[in-house]
Formats: C-alpha cells, sequence, structure tokens
C-alpha cells in the first residue's frame, strides 16, 4: 500500500501542478477557469490520499457498495437539477422575457445545461450506480481494480462539473448531446476507460458460469459509448491553452458523425444501458423468472446490430446523399421489433404476477417506464419514415418524442430502481413511505402525458403551419405566427414538466426519510464463505 | 453453477437452469407475432432499397428502380408551383398597379401573394397586423405620408424612404429648429418658442394646449411649419410633410412629443425594395398594402 499510494498521490500532485500552470497560461476565461476546478479536483484527491496514510487496511470482504451509496444518491441530485432546469427552459420559451440579461443564464445556456444534467448527469449516474450495483451481484464477486470505481465516480462527476460550468461560460463545440469541449473530452475518455476496466474486470473474476444478460446490455453500452465519444470528439484545439476546438470533420460528414453520435447515445446510452437496468430490477422486483430467454438473445443482438446504421435518419431531406437517407430509414423500421423485444420481455415478466401492480407502486412506476419505452420505440422509427419526417423534421413532435422517452422510460426505470436499490443499501426492508411512491408514480405519469401531448398538438400544428399554402400558391403563415399559435402548448408543457419536477420532489423526500437515521448495510457475497471454509 | 432446469409452474414453461442473485429465466420461444413482424420490417427495408437509392458501391450509390432524387424531386416541385403561378406574376409584372386593382382574377392573386410577402419582409417595422408603432407608420389608416394612392404606395415600396443608396428615393428632412450640432448649435427657435408652436400643433387636430401659449405659436406657424405643413396643416404627400390635423402621429401625441419633434426631428428609413424583391412582388405588395384599409382612389395626374 504505501509505494502504491506514493505514485499515486505524486501523481495527483503533478496533475495539480500542470493544470496549475495550464490555468495560469489560458488564452480565455473559462479554460483558466476549468484548469483551476482540475487543480482542485486533483488536490483534494491528493489530500484524502494522504489522510489514509497510517489507517488500518479497509476491509475489502464483501460487495463494495460505499461507490453504489453515494451514487444513488448524486443519481436523485442530478435528477432534481436536470428537472428543474427543464422546467426553468419551458417557461423561457413560454415566456421570453423570463430571459435574464445575464448571458449566464438565457435559454441558450440553459438548454444543453438541461440535456447534459439529466441524459449525462442523472442517466449517467444511474446507469453507473446500478451497473456497479448489478454487475457485483449476478456474477457474485467484489467490484474489480480496488478502489478505481471510486475514481469512476468522483472523476464522473468532475466531468459534470466541467461541462456544466462550461455551457453556462459558453463553451461549446455546438455537438448535440457532446458540448464539452477538447479537455472535457479528454477527461471524460480517461473516466470511460477506467469505468470499462472495473466492469469488464468484474466480469472476468465472475463466480457464475454465464453472464446475466443485463451485464451484456451494460457492457454494449459502455463499449459503444467510447467509441461514439472518440469518434465524435475528434477535433483540434485552437491552442492547447484555449477552450476553442474544430471538428475533424467538416460539412455533412461531420453532420453525419454527429447524428452517428447523437442517435446511438439514444441507442446505448438511453437504451441499451436502461435496458441492463430493468432485465435485473423487473424481475428481481416482480419475483418472476424473466419471460424469455431466448428473446433476450435475439433482441440483444439484433438491437445493437441495427442501432448503430440509424442515426442518418436525423438528416432526412439534408445535403446528406439520398442513399444514406435511406441506409438511416431502413434500419431504424428493422429496429422496431428488436427494441420492443426488450419490452416483451419486461412486460410478459409479470405474468403470473400483475396483482403486484396493486400493491407495489415501485414495480408499477417501472411497468409504466417500459410501456413508455414501447410508445417511443414505435414512434421513433415511423418518425423516421421520410414522409412522416418530413412533416415532424425541426417541430416540438421531435421534442415530444424525446421526452416521452426521456421522462418516460429513463426517468421512470430510473428512479423506480433507486426506490428499489435505496432502501436495501441502507438496511432497509422498503422505502419510508410507498404512498408518496405512488403519488410520484401518478404525478409524473400525469406530467410526460400532459407534456407529451401538448407537444405532439404544437409539433405536428407547427409542421402543418410552415407548409400551408393558399389556393394561390403562397404560404399561409410566416414563422413569427408558427411561434406565437404554439404559446398556449408552451405553457402546458411546462406545466407538465412541473409535475414531474413535484414527483420527483416528493421522492427526495421519501428517499430522505429511507435512509435518515439508518447505518449503511455490509452485504456478504454470497458463496465466498463458504468457499473459504473448504 | 450447475445447470438445473425447473419447469415454472405459472406458465409451464421450463427454466434455462441458471441462476443470478435469484433470477431465472424462462426458455419461452420467441412470440411468433413478434418474429414474423420482425420478418415483415426486414423484407420491407430491403423492398425499399430495390426501389430507392440504396447500397452504397465504389462510386456512388445503387440508383433504385424508381431513378429517385430528393433533389430532383425537389427541383420538380418547385418548378410546378412557379409554373402554376407564372400566369398570373407575369401579367402583374408588366401591368401598372392601377390595372391590377381592376382586374378581379389578378387583385385576387396580388392580395394572397402580397399578403405572403408581407409576412417575410414587412412585419418585423410595421407588425403582424400593419399597425406600426412608434416611427412605425401604421398602414391600416387612411393616413398616408407619401400618398395612399396605388402608384404612390408602389413608389415608396420600390425606392424606399431616404434610403441613400437608391438614387429615387423619397427624401426630405424636417428641419431641426432646436439647437443644431450640424450648426454650432445655432437654434431657429428658442425653447420657449418652440414651446408656442408646439401647443398651437396641438390645437390643430384638437388637442389640449395652453391657450396663451398656442396664440403665441400661431404667428411663429405661419413663418416656420406652414410651408411644408400647409396654413391649415394638412400636410403635403408630395414632400412627405404629415398631416397635423388628424390625431395621428408617428412619434407620439404628447406635447413633449411634438415639442421634441420639432427641437431635434426623428426621421425613419424605409429600405427600396427594387434592391430585394422583383417586380412583380412589390406590386403585389404595393396592392395588399393599398387594401390593407386606407388605400387612396387614384388619382389621374
Amino acid at each position: 500500500m504505501g509505494a502504491g499510494s506514493l505514485v499515486q498521490m505524486g501523481l495527483w500532485a503533478l496533475l495539480a501542478l500542470l493544470a496549475i500552470t495550464m490555468g495560469a497560461k489560458a488564452e480565455d476565461l473559462p479554460f483558466a477557469v476549468h484548469m483551476y476546478i482540475f487543480a482542485a479536483a486533483a488536490l483534494l484527491a491528493l489530500v484524502f490520499k494522504a489522510r489514509s496514510f497510517g489507517k488500518p487496511a479497509p476491509d475489502t470482504s464483501g460487495y463494495l457498495d460505499g461507490v453504489v451509496r453515494y451514487g444513488a444518491i448524486i443519481t436523485v441530485f442530478w435528477g432534481v437539477v436536470g428537472f428543474l432546469v427543464g422546467v426553468v427552459v419551458a417557461l423561457q420559451l413560454a415566456f421570453p422575457g423570463w430571459n435574464p440579461d445575464l448571458e449566464w443564464f438565457n435559454f441558450g445556456r440553459l438548454r444543453p445545461l438541461h440535456t447534459s444534467a439529466v441524459v449525462f448527469a442523472f442517466g449517467g449516474n444511474a446507469l453507473i450506480t446500478t451497473s456497479f450495483y448489478v454487475v457485483q451481484r449476478t456474477n457474485r464477486t467484489r467490484l474489480a481494480l480496488g478502489n478505481l470505481s471510486w475514481f469512476v465516480f468522483w472523476g464522473y462527476q468532475l466531468f459534470i462539473v466541467l461541462a456544466a460550468t462550461g455551457y453556462l461560460l459558453g463553451v461549446t463545440e455546438g455537438r448535440e448531446y457532446a458540448e464539452p469541449e477538447w479537455y472535457v473530452d479528454l477527461w471524460l475518455t480517461i473516466v470511460w476507460v477506467a469505468y470499462f476496466l472495473v466492469f469488464f474486470g468484474t466480469l472476468l473474476q465472475r463466480k457464475e458460469s454465464h453472464i446475466y444478460v443485463a451485464n451484456w446490455f451494460y457492457l454494449s453500452f459502455i463499449v459503444t459509448i467510447a467509441m461514439l465519444h472518440i469518434v465524435n470528439n475528434l477535433s483540434i484545439p485552437v491552442s492547447i491553452f484555449g477552450s476553442k476546438s474544430y471538428s475533424a470533420f467538416s460539412g455533412v460528414q461531420d453532420a453525419l458523425t454527429q447524428w452517428w453520435y447523437g442517435h446511438n447515445a439514444v441507442g446505448f446510452f438511453l437504451t441499451a444501458g436502461f435496458l441492463g437496468m430493468m432485465y435485473y430490477f423487473v424481475p428481481k422486483r416482480v419475483e418472476r423468472p424473466v419471460y424469455s430467454y431466448r428473446l433476450s438473445i435475439v433482441h440483444f443482438w439484433s438491437l445493437i446490430f441495427l442501432y448503430i446504421w440509424a442515426g442518418p435518419h436525423h438528416l432526412h431531406y439534408t445535403a446528406l446523399p439520398d442513399w444514406a437517407q435511406t441506409l438511416g430509414m431502413v434500419f431504424s423500421i428493422m429496429l422496431w421489433m428488436p427494441s420492443w423485444g426488450g419490452m416483451i420481455n419486461g412486460l410478459m415478466t409479470l405474468s403470473g404476477a400483475w396483482d403486484k401492480l396493486r400493491t407495489d407502486p415501485v414495480l408499477r412506476m417501472m411497468v409504466i417506464s417500459v410501456a413508455f419505452y414501447g410508445m417511443s420505440t414505435f414512434e421513433g422509427p415511423m418518425m423516421s419514415i421520410k414522409a412522416v419526417n418530413s412533416l415532424s423534421h425541426y417541430t416540438d413532435w421531435t421534442i415530444g418524442h424525446v421526452h416521452s422517452g426521456a421522462l418516460g422510460w429513463v426517468g421512470m426505470i430510473s428512479m423506480g430502481c433507486m426506490y428499489h436499490l435505496i432502501p436495501r443499501l441502507w438496511g432497509q426492508k422498503e422505502v419510508y413511505s410507498l404512498r408518496l411512491v405512488s403519488w410520484h408514480v401518478w404525478l409524473s405519469t400525469l406530467g410526460i402525458v400532459v407534456y407529451a401531448s401538448a407537444m405532439w398538438v404544437s409539433g405536428i400544428m407547427q409542421g402543418l403551419m410552415w407548409r400551408e399554402y393558399d389556393d394561390q400558391g403562397f404560404l399561409v403563415y410566416s414563422f413569427a405566427e408558427t411561434v406565437a399559435a404554439m404559446h398556449p402548448y408552451y405553457v402546458i408543457r411546462a406545466f407538465g414538466g412541473l409535475l414531474f419536477l413535484v414527483g420527483a420532489l416528493i421522492m427526495v423526500y421519501n428517499l430522505y426519510r429511507t435512509i435518515g437515521g439508518q447505518r449503511p448495510v455490509k452485504v456478504a457475497v454470497p458463496g465466498a464463505a463458504l468457499a473459504a471454509a473448504e | 453453477m450447475a445447470t438445473k432446469i425447473e419447469r415454472d409452474e405459472i406458465s409451464g414453461t421450463d427454466t434455462t437452469g441458471h441462476e443470478w442473485d435469484g433470477i431465472k429465466e424462462l426458455n419461452t420461444p420467441l412470440p411468433k407475432w413478434w418474429l414474423y413482424t420482425f420478418y415483415a420490417c426486414v423484407i420491407w427495408a430491403l423492398g425499399y432499397t430495390v426501389f430507392y437509392p440504396a447500397w452504397p458501391m465504389i462510386s456512388g450509390a445503387t440508383p433504385g428502380v424508381l431513378g429517385y432524387s430528393s433533389r430532383a424531386e425537389l427541383v420538380k416541385t418547385v418548378d410546378v408551383a412557379k409554373a402554376a403561378q407564372k400566369e398570373n406574376l407575369d401579367k402583374i409584372a408588366a401591368a401598372s398597379v392601377e390595372d391590377i386593382l381592376k382586374d378581379e382574377k389578378l387583385l385576387a392573386f396580388a392580395r394572397a401573394g402580397g399578403a405572403a410577402a408581407f409576412k417575410v419582409n414587412c412585419v418585423q417595422c410595421h407588425g403582424a397586423g400593419a399597425a406600426g408603432s412608434v416611427g412605425y407608420p401604421n398602414l391600416n389608416d387612411d393616413d398616408w405620408l407619401w400618398g395612399g394612392q396605388p402608384e404612390q404606395i408602389h413608389t415608396t415600396l420600390k425606392n424606399g424612404i431616404r434610403y441613400v443608396q437608391n438614387a429615387d428615393t423619397r427624401v426630405m428632412d424636417m428641419p431641426v429648429f432646436g439647437p443644431d450640432p450640424a450648426n454650432g448649435n445655432a437654434a431657429v427657435l428658442k425653447p420657449e418658442e418652440i414651446a408656442s408652436v408646439a401647443n398651437f400643433v396641438m390645437t390643430l387636430s384638437g388637442g389640449e394646449a395652453d391657450a396663451a401659449k398656442a396664440a403665441a405659436g400661431k404667428e411663429l406657424y405661419a413663418t416656420n411649419c406652414a410651408s411644408c405643413h400647409g396654413d391649415t396643416g394638412l400636410g403635403n404627400k408630395d414632400m412627405g410633410a404629415p398631416n397635423l390635423t388628424d390625431k395621428i402621429w408617428l412619434y407620439g401625441g404628447k406635447i413633449e412629443n411634438v415639442e421634441a419633434q420639432i427641437s431635434k426631428p426623428r426621421v425613419g428609413v424605409m429600405p427600396a425594395w427594387s434592391a430585394r424583391l422583383d417586380e412583380a412582388t412589390i406590386k403585389q405588395l404595393a396592392v395588399y398594402v393599398h387594401a390593407l384599409g386606407g388605400g387612396e382612389a387614384p388619382v389621374a395626374q
């Protein structure tokens, strides 16, 4: 421990020095701010490491759940932040006067803060946290590589802080869902490789002969996101002391790279990863076997093979060559059933136990989320059809589609898992109040339905208004008139988002009461004691 | 862990014999409807690639048996739309605005086209309902700075107002009566004189005014203002001098607004649309604006 720790401390000190130097030579303010944040983080890591000297070696038997506990709390925290910013930007759209004169908090900068907070901070932490929990349980082994999982946790939070502060300071690559600049991308790459090593290392030292389906999905998510992240962010910094960089690709190639990334961020981050969650927590909650092993194999491989080609459907009727548009569309259509395979396995696992929906609101939340998953994975292929897309593209319909997936599927499966996970991590049988969970379930469901319907109406209306010609062949509406027509739906949408946020706040209270005064529990690896005795 | 296949009593299906943290899996076959729908999607997808550009080759891609191309499709659609409007547009470009007003069919077309062009080009200043705002004339009323006859509106649209890039633009500036920075801050009228004139101007439209000041302003008005705005304040459309008797104010109708406008006048600029729009569109706009509510009947010159 001694020498290794010294090397580690040396590395942190070096990193801190490097960051301070780069901060001092920075060519723009945001870069300096970010380098000093880096330096502060490295110094904190150094101090933390130094304080562990002379203390007895920590107990490394049993599952490594400390990082899962931290992850569960931070997931809930970022979730509330993301939902709150979402409500704020929804109100800024409905009431443009609510954009303050401070550039840091206007819609243009808060919007990526909202999307990244929800997708990467909330969704990403939910994935990392549950994957660490599930991979240990389903392989009956402690997380591999010592404390590397803690590095993944804190490194990922640092990534979030850098990304979020960057947006507010105006640092952006202008690539949707990949806005952070080159140095933040580099940091995320390091964290992600560490994440892969922990997850894959744990799989390697498994005590089960077969790998459970949840882990296939988690692994495909981790590996593919690494590939997508690296290729999409290939860029050249203007200066290594500055925050601005330019993409390695140009024109339509750049657009296609971006949407190949963007669509698979949906496919592998928001679908595959969360299916991993579903495959563990739904059968666990229902206490029934997974409906079909065969379906899980076929839908897993077909899903990951087909998803990666569907990105061009984001660029219908653009400079993208027709053949590539066709490719994006037909792969999206073929993707319909593979996506629904997950829904079938999720819902049909309840067969023989449907009555639990009446008594268990946590399960109800998970099932509603799977239903939203089914709905949005039908809507997606439908919207990829060029004829539909010519109406839906660039309208609010897309926003509604994304949110029925993000709030309905991603949000509710994650929060359902947290309701299951958190009491168990603190030695409780169940959350403080199932009644409050029930309130949360219905408030968020209502919120999503209000949100999505408002966006359907507004999006389809917007698309129809844009293309409306009079009998003389002239366009009927000006752009401003279409914007004015959407105002009521923007207000309704903000209200839907508010309901969802209120539900999440109820969850915070409920989980706070669940954890309050409880001590973390240590869980032994089943079979380990037995093996030691032999 | 050894494989231990069990029969699930509820479904009557075997498990796969594995267990992870208490989770087992049933060995249920693929649902038939799922599998056949999946096949159908794949077949449909393959079929689509036969008809449309799809398979990438070394240079280019398979064109598909329909010979579809989104660019060709766009060109075709635009051509059809243009052809449908061509006859009317050609007639409008050749006709005078007054002639268009007399031709019912052309008039209907020009109003629709003018409305569409107005929404793109004019609403930014004149407002979506053409009601204008401070500094931007309301086009719905019958008060015209440069004339509300069809050809006058057309000329204004074509050449703009105080738009120096256009040689034929309408130009006339209200003189500065207060301290003029361009002239060593010399003032034509003293502040109290300006107040008097302003009060007199208010009386022209029956507005509230200080009677004594207004009386004092009458003489000053006759000397300084009447040459453009007329003895009775009716204005002069040939020089863009506003009518002062109608309670319609471009820069505000309070006494202090009128004083400011005399002391240090503001003047507006309207672009010359001939630089940006074709003749047919400008004529359609003239027809549309003329029809907004206050268009004047043409008067033979």
